[in-house]
């Protein structure tokens, strides 16, 4: 069958791997955009800086306090996170009552700011960070080599992805930011301090990217700017999904790589583009998005 | 049996008490709009007492500014001694202070019974859930449902028995049998009965005073954001023309 097609299982499976592996940050990174958008009303426009921020802190806890990859996993979020709950507090909250434009206009000003700090201190080309050394190598499938670090990436980020949409839809402090997103006066009447959970909920979703930030360090190299390349799509897999919906960007951001590593396979020629195509056929068909409600 | 039990115990326990929720000269905004313009009333433990009014008269306005939910309000509300009219919301409902809005508040996102265990218990002694389901059974029925796909009856009752649960003292209830069918105001009615007869007092907003008049043990008349007349609840029959000229039915 690949040979009718004139493609070779290697090079399907190959970019099917890769899609996967995007559709990993994809997903972690819109995740954490929906979760953000659902509560604070605000379009995080700076998740791409925060993702590169947690990039960096793992490389530089590496580099200058020999912190290794694993203690950066839990590390590299709990500093990114505090700092994003730092911008809730002294500029985002004053944003949440006005039209989202202003949210989004604060935060793309936010993102320069940081990739440009960061391009200052560091240049625009790449850092290398190694693989740990628990997960070099890889597995010959057979049809295909499969490197140990990537599938640790996709199983990780499925892993974060499904825990985040338990604690979500499943639990009672997930209840209490659903019920928030819907109504977050009465909320607060029923007792609950809101705006401390508002915090929470950011740092959270910055968390996320920060950590999306750690696992790809790895695999792409530490710039300033692999926030920047990367928010654009993230953004497009958001409106498809629907924004706010936790269940939707997580499979729309899976699906979503997959589809683009498809394309490069079949038609390399739309690769970059095929996600903006279907994005602007589902706006068409369905504004709200895949799995949105309509606001 | 339980409406004989809360008639008998009312006068005695009502009079003597000093007030549970103290309001003084209330002022509140929205915006531009002085919308409450020296308010004040005081409700007394145990007591069930209703604001009578038209639309517009202020009286959600007043239930809010009591629940600190108002864009901006002055003056003074004191619950149990405290004065409570500088504090955020979440601290006020904290003291034991339980809100059922209007517009009932059931979350779509929710699902019945995340909807009635949503409010965090706030002190010690709240009602059980079985004692909840015991004054609307159809909630036990529909725990799986999704909030907003209840009958309007049925969200009342969610809205009413999820503050049941969370040991707050005085409940500030907000029409809560606006648009709904005569049975299912009387169950209304028969609960609200019950729960004074379990101790806890009650400021309920009201259009309705003949409904009003079969539970609360006084009324206050507000009117363009201050109370302009008060009744005890014996003296609604001699009051009625009085009363529907004050709401306009
Ligand atoms: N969010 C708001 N913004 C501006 N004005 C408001 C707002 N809510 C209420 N008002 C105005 O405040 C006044 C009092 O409203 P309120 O809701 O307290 O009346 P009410 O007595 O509860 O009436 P109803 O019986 O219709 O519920 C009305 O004139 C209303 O138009
Ligand atoms: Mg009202």
């Amino acid at each position: 069958m690949f040979e009718l097609l004139g493609i070779s299982p290697q090079a399907l499976f190959g970019q099917l791997l890769i899609g996967l592996i995007n559709g990993s940050f994809y997903a972690m990174l819109s995740l954490g955009l929906a979760v953000i958008f659902g509560l604070l009303n605000i379009i995080n426009f700076c998740h791409g800086a925060l993702y590169m921020m947690g990039a960096f802190v793992a490389w530089f806890a590496l580099k200058h306090l020999g912190l290794g990859y694993w203690p950066s996993l839990i590390v590299a979020p709990i500093v990114v996170g505090a700092f994003g709950m730092v911008l809730e507090r002294s500029m985002l909250r004053h944003l949440y009552k006005l039209d989202h434009i202003y949210g989004l206009l604060l935060t793309f000003g936010l993102a320069l700011v940081i990739e440009g700090v960061f391009r200052n201190e560091f240049g625009a080309s790449g850092l290398p960070y190694g693989i740990p050394p628990t997960l070099s190598g890889g597995q010959n499938l057979g049809f295909m080599f499969l490197p140990n670090y990537r599938a640790w990436v996709i199983v990780a980020s499925l892993g974060v992805c499904l825990a985040t949409w338990y604690v979500i839809e499943r639990t009672k402090l997930g209840a209490y930011l659903r019920a928030a997103t819907e109504n977050p006066t009465l909320v607060q009447a029923f007792g609950i301090n809101v705006p401390r959970m508002i915090t929470l909920t950011y740092g959270l979703g910055v968390a996320l990217a920060a950590l999306a930030g750690v696992l790809a360090a790895p695999i792409y190299q530490v710039s300033p700017l692999m926030g920047s390349n990367l928010i654009i799509v993230v953004f497009a897999v958001v409106v498809i999904g629907g924004m706010g919906s936790i269940l939707g960007s997580i499979i729309t951001g899976f699906a979503l790589g997959v589809v683009e590593g498809l394309t490069k396979v079949f038609y390399p020629e739309a690769s970059s583009t095929v996600i903006f195509i279907v994005m602007a056929i589902v706006l068409l068909i369905r504004p709200t998005g895949l799995f949105g409600r309509a606001h | 049996m339980a409406d004989n039990l809360a008639r008998d115990t009312r006068p005695v326990a009502a009079t003597t008490a000093a007030p549970m929720l103290e309001v003084k000269d209330l002022n509140a905004w929205y915006g531009e709009s002085h919308i409450l313009q020296g308010m004040a009333f005081d409700i007394r433990p145990g007591e069930v007492v209703t604001l009578l009014g038209r639309n517009g008269a202020g009286k959600t306005t007043t239930l809010k500014s009591i629940m600190g939910i108002v864009g901006k309000r002055t003056g003074s509300v004191l619950f149990e001694g405290a004065e409570t009219a500088s504090l955020a919301s979440n601290r006020i409902a904290r003291l034991g202070i339980a809100f059922c809005p209007e517009e009932r508040g059931i979350f779509a996102n929710l699902d019945v019974r995340e909807n009635l265990l949503l409010p965090p218990q706030v002190r010690p002694g709240g009602m059980s859930v079985e004692t909840i389901f015991e004054l609307f059974p159809n909630l036990k029925e529909r725990l799986a449902s999704q909030g907003t796909k209840l009958s309007g009856g049925e969200q009342q009752m969610l809205a009413i028995g999820r503050i049941l649960r969370t040991g707050a003292r005085l409940l500030l209830l907000d029409e809560p049998t606006e648009g709904l069918a005569p049975v299912i105001i009387q169950q209304i009615g028969a609960t609200l009965r019950r729960l004074k007869a379990e101790g806890f007092t009650i400021l309920l907003v009201e259009q309705n005073f003949r409904f009003a008049a079969t539970v609360a043990d006084r009324h206050y008349v507000v009117e363009r954001g201050k109370v302009v007349d008060h009744f005890q609840a014996s003296e609604i029959e001699t009051s009625v023309d009085k009363l529907r000229n004050y709401l306009g039915v």
